[in-house]
């Protein structure tokens, strides 16, 4: 799905902070990114998205070169990015109204899509309904809580039906208990849908419970990928395993126990 | 959240606006202050004919006007407003222009446009296109970079960036903009009218009605003039209030 290979990339004349670095993410599979503040983590996702370009080697995905942002991958952020002057129903509609706006142009919208005005609102419907916000539909997003603006936006990115998922800390700015929630959820959507995953975080507990694959990322400049196998998440229970603890303690223990 | 004027308070303030004018007239006792119930009935009988007239001129001038500087403001205040290089090699004039009161510029533009009723329209417009500038610029580099961002992250270019997400978020500030500026918009032209024209309720009240001690055909024009201002002033609120109904939902 993803082939990062011999990249390079270099903000001006700082360090690079990435050097011959190479990356391979299987179609379907869930991965955490963790590592320190400027360790490059946000860097790699803003790569991958295509809204900026590698200074040496390569970036493919799903075998094409990512030259600009392609319409089949999905972003969320930190920020949730809703637009204040419209409801929940209209912000999670907005990413269907931009295709249909440009029309399957393959630039901002997969080439070959045509869905009818009805099937769309039939699909935005679906996801507020999957998400657990239907009830909120005719709110604003200054009605409802820090987390159910998530749940917009991530309604609003399933929606489009992409077949890569990249989040940002999405979860960073929610408090314990809707963070929590919010990775379960994550973790059954990855399960229903197949979708492939990369989660950049800096907090190793949410790194260990989402990603199956940890890319663990240290000063840069950045050779080499340090990746920790965690097959255990996305399990059930898996948070209150002796597994998860010992995984975290590995994580830390790659991180230097500075994170 | 923003009160709304409802119908029964708009009709009470009337009331006690109609009271009030009743009872000093009383009191001041002169022809200066004719009652209501002089005024009324002169508006009455004018407005169809020569006073609605002048009223239509006066309210043609006033929507001209705001409609240029809506216009021409509009793009420019957002070009500067996500244009920060732009805006760093503008604002120090802007800022320097913007508190002119630009009614001491009525003899310039005179003399420029000559005495027509574009350089009274031209006049108004100036005014109204600082105030709009000045806000769509702030509303435009107040939109957050992250909400840029994720929206072009699901596919929006230029083009829908500015359909989606520039115009909505501008076309509310136009409005209050020019909402609160009507007033002073009326003033300058009140001033404007007074002179080198045949219609407008400038003249009519100064020329027509003032200068030869018709008061209550006087009072009939400044009835007209106000009720020009009001009525402007609620169809910007009400278009604000469609346009934005996010401000005027309860907090949840």
């Amino acid at each position: 799905m993803i082939d990062v290979d011999d990249l390079t990339f270099v903000y001006g004349k700082h360090t690079p902070v990435f050097e011959g670095f190479n990356w391979h993410v299987e179609t379907g599979e869930a991965w955490a990114v963790i590592g320190p503040s400027g360790c490059g983590k946000t860097t790699l996702l803003v790569l991958l998205t295509g809204l900026r370009h590698p200074s040496g080697g390569s970036i493919r995905i799903a075998g094409e070169p990512v030259t600009r942002p392609r319409p089949e991958t999905g972003l969320i952020l930190q920020d949730h990015g809703l637009l204040p002057w419209a409801t929940i129903r209209e912000n999670a509609r907005l990413g269907l109204k931009i295709r249909e706006f440009y029309g399957p142009d393959g630039r901002h919208a997969p080439r070959g899509e045509r869905l009818s005005r009805a099937a769309a609102e039939e699909r935005v419907q679906r996801w507020l309904e999957r998400l657990g916000i239907a009830g909120l539909a005719q709110k604003y997003p200054q009605q409802v809580s820090g987390g159910q603006r998530q749940r917009t936006a991530i309604a609003r990115t399933l929606a489009l039906e992409p077949d890569l998922l990249l989040m940002d800390e999405p979860f960073s700015a929610l408090d314990a208990p809707t963070r929590e929630d919010l990775q379960e959820l994550t973790v059954e959507l990855q399960h229903e849908t197949g979708l492939t995953m990369v989660i950049v975080t800096h907090n190793i507990e949410e790194a260990v419970y989402l990603g199956r694959k940890i890319l663990v990322l240290h000063e840069p400049p950045n050779r080499e990928a340090h990746i920790v196998e965690n097959p255990g998440a996305g399990q059930p229970g898996y948070r209150n395993s002796a597994a998860y603890l010992q995984q975290i303690e590995t994580v830390r223990g790659l991180l230097g126990g500075r994170a | 959240m923003r009160k709304r004027l409802s119908l029964t308070n708009l009709a009470a303030g009337l009331v006690m606006f109609l009271v009030l004018w009743q009872v000093l007239a009383w009191v001041v006792n002169r022809p200066i202050l004719p009652p209501p119930t002089v005024v009324l009935p002169v508006f009455v009988k004018l407005l169809p004919g020569v006073l609605g007239r002048h009223t239509l001129a006066s309210a043609g001038r006033v929507l001209a006007a705001t409609g240029a500087a809506a216009l021409l403001a509009t793009p420019i205040g957002l070009g500067l407003g996500q244009m920060r290089a732009l805006d760093r090699i503008f604002s120090p004039l802007i800022a320097i222009v913007y508190p002119i009161p630009k009614i001491v510029l009525l003899p310039v533009i005179y003399v420029l446009f000559g005495i027509s009723n574009f350089s009274k329209i031209f006049l108004i417009a100036l005014i109204l296109f600082f105030q709009v500038l000045v806000v769509v610029r702030d509303q435009a580099a107040n939109l957050r970079p992250e909400l840029i961002f994720s929206v072009r992250s699901l596919g929006a270019g230029r083009r829908a960036l500015f359909r989606f997400v520039y115009l909505p978020a501008s076309l509310p500030a136009v409005l209050t903009a020019l909402r609160v500026s009507v007033g002073t918009a009326i003033a300058v032209l009140f001033i404007a009218e007074q002179s080198l024209t045949e219609w407008g309720l400038g003249y009519y009240i100064v020329v027509r009605t003032y200068q030869v001690l018709r008061y209550p055909e006087m009072y009939a024009g400044i009835l007209a003039m106000s009720l020009l201002g009001l009525g402007l002033y609620f169809i910007l609120d009400f278009a604000e209030r469609r346009v934005n109904p996010h401000l005027y939902v309860e907090e949840g």
